[in-house]
């Protein structure tokens, strides 16, 4: 579905309506294993946010939802199919928009052709590129530059451009602020709230916790690969002690 | 002036330059240009795999002894004619490089680089054994009567330099073609991070395996080709040499940059052609010079001149 609805018709389409249901999905790398049952839900137009310690697990469940990691027992589910037997390249035809941690860009290509690989691979056109560089006007002006000449905010706009050109239902998040400065935190954190309205669900991993809580509806506690509770980011605000309890800050 | 225009004027300049080379230079260097064409067109293919998309084979002599033992059997041993010798040629090597890939593949990385050799030695081993046919080491010549394309005999020295043009021209620009093409993007995007592609929604394995078929059928194309212009086949050209000479090429020229195939083997052809003249040590002079490249120019002749200062160059 093309999301070219207002944004009244398109809240009012989505609703709270699942959108992704990770369900129980234990992951292993070789022999070590990393993620112990965990269950997750993303609805359409809200923002999920994974809080824990580095190497809680919170990057391996992104890896784990794209197929880019063999899921041994449980399932993901797109709107109630399933696509956890699906091949990875097949996850994102899906529209499931992925923004890996470090941006991952393709340094020899101009920003035109970074878009352009978003696009051609589900098959979007001129309307989604223009829709694309209207969230992004900085990219509009960079159109013919290397990207690894881009500075680190505008890598991680194209980055989350890249991800927007497959028009996404679900978007998943890894650190989209890691390392920016405040300015470019705050057209990011404009970019992924904007998403939210037009009915995208968000899965955000983020370390800053007023970021969090600033833009979230529902916090994910991840530890040691199981994810230990749910909340809403309103009773995380009026429960802090919640922050000391499982991330120690 | 818009790239894709820079990036034509400039092709279309250096096919027309070698067109003039045949009447500017003298009757030794015009042998030498032909066959550096073809040999270049070896390396374009070479070139796809590795400079495009970041897969190095060592196994690429294979490719280039099946266009030419497709082409050289189906004449001397079916009494086949030249053109369609030359489509069985590239038929040939479309078909293995399709198997060798589909198998290889199945690996990555040094694992790749080696499972490639074992292939091309079992390529060149098999020639050998089927000596009887194939003649072995000794190889075999393809008469001159033969050697005939659409009436023309191209075993004169200027049918023989344009038929080489020719073929030089058509995969050059076919390969400028293609890496501005998405499929093109998709690979370097794949040399780049392929685990990034494929999250991306795109099938990285079916892209590689069409990039190996392709560079493949292209380096035994140049392989007939060779066979058809020179008139001789043998097993010298499935040798673990005759893989490590296109790497050379396109390291030197520049990998991953359309101009890089062309000058790197020109440069490497003359340098050990002219260092032979100077020493029987010209292996020396040649290891040292390119020692040199290596050093300053890491990106290679084309790879630095894009870096520095054309940097629209495909």
């Amino acid at each position: 579905m093309k999301f070219i609805e207002t944004r009244q018709f398109r809240l009012r389409i989505w609703g709270q309506q699942l959108m992704l249901e990770v369900d129980q999905i234990h992951v292993a790398y070789g022999r070590v294993k990393a993620l112990y049952g965990v269950s997750l839900t993303a609805n359409a137009g809200e923002i999920l946010c994974l809080l824990g310690r580095n190497g809680a697990g919170k990057t391996t469940i992104m890896k784990s939802i794209m197929g880019l990691l063999p899921i041994t027992t449980g399932t993901v589910k797109l709107e109630g199919k399933t696509i956890s037997k699906l091949p990875a390249y097949e996850v994102p035809r899906q529209r499931i928009g992925y923004v890996p941690q470090g941006r991952r860009l393709f340094p020899e290509l101009t920003v035109s052709e970074n878009i352009e690989m978003g696009l051609m691979a589900c098959n979007e056109h001129n309307e989604t590129r223009e829709w694309v560089l209207d969230i992004f006007p900085r990219l509009r002006e960079r159109l013919n530059q290397q990207s690894s000449t881009l500075s680190g905010g505008e890598q991680q706009m194209l980055a989350t451009a890249r991800a927007l050109c497959l028009r996404p239902r679900v978007l998943l998040l890894d650190e989209p602020t890691e390392g920016l400065q405040p300015s470019m935190i705050e057209q990011v954190r404009q970019v992924v709230v904007r998403m939210k309205t037009e009915g995208v669900a968000i899965i955000l991993v983020e370390q800053r916790v007023d970021a969090v809580l600033s833009i979230a509806d529902n916090v994910t506690f991840i530890e040691n690969g199981r994810d230990m509770k749910t909340v809403t980011a309103n009773y995380l605000r009026e429960n802090p002690a919640l922050l000391k309890e499982h991330l120690g800050v | 002036m818009v790239n894709a225009h820079r990036s034509y004027i400039l092709h279309i300049s250096i096919i027309g330059m070698l067109a003039a080379m045949f009447f500017i230079l003298p009757a030794y260097h015009v042998g030498n240009l032909s066959r550096i064409m073809v040999l270049a067109v070896y390396a374009m293919g070479f070139n796809v795999l590795f400079g495009y998309t970041g897969l190095l084979s060592l196994g690429h002599a294979l490719f280039f002894a099946t266009g030419m033992y497709g082409l050289g059997m189906a004449m001397n041993t079916f009494n086949i004619a030249a053109e369609p010798a030359m489509l069985i040629g590239g038929i040939c090597a479309f078909l293995v490089s399709a198997v060798i890939g589909f198998l290889a593949l199945r690996t990555s990385g040094v694992a790749f680089m080696i499972v490639t050799l074992m292939f091309a030695q079992a390529g060149y081993l098999t020639i050998l054994y089927f000596g009887a046919y194939t003649r072995g080491d000794e190889g075999f010549v393809i008469p001159q009567a033969d050697r005939m394309i659409a009436g023309i005999d191209i075993t004169g020295e200027t049918a023989r330099y344009f038929s080489a043009l020719f073929l030089f021209s058509v995969v050059f620009l076919l390969i400028m073609y293609l890496v501005r093409s998405p499929f093109g993007h998709t690979i370097v995007a794949i040399r780049e991070n392929e685990e990034r592609t494929r999250m991306l929604g795109y099938d990285t394995v079916r892209h590689k395996l069409a990039a190996v078929i392709i560079s493949g059928t292209i380096s035994g194309i140049a392989g007939a080709a060779y066979a058809l212009l020179f008139g001789y086949a043998g097993a010298t050209f499935a040798t673990v040499q005759y893989s490590i000479f296109p790497l050379l090429w396109v390291l030197l020229g520049g990998a991953g940059t359309t101009l890089g195939p062309i000058i790197g083997t020109i440069f490497m052809f003359y340098l050990i052609d002219l260092s032979s003249t100077v020493t029987q040590a010209y292996m020396l002079i040649a290891g040292v010079v390119l020692v040199l490249l290596t050093l300053f120019a890491p990106q290679g002749l084309a790879g630095e001149l894009r870096r520095r200062v054309f940097k629209w160059l495909p």
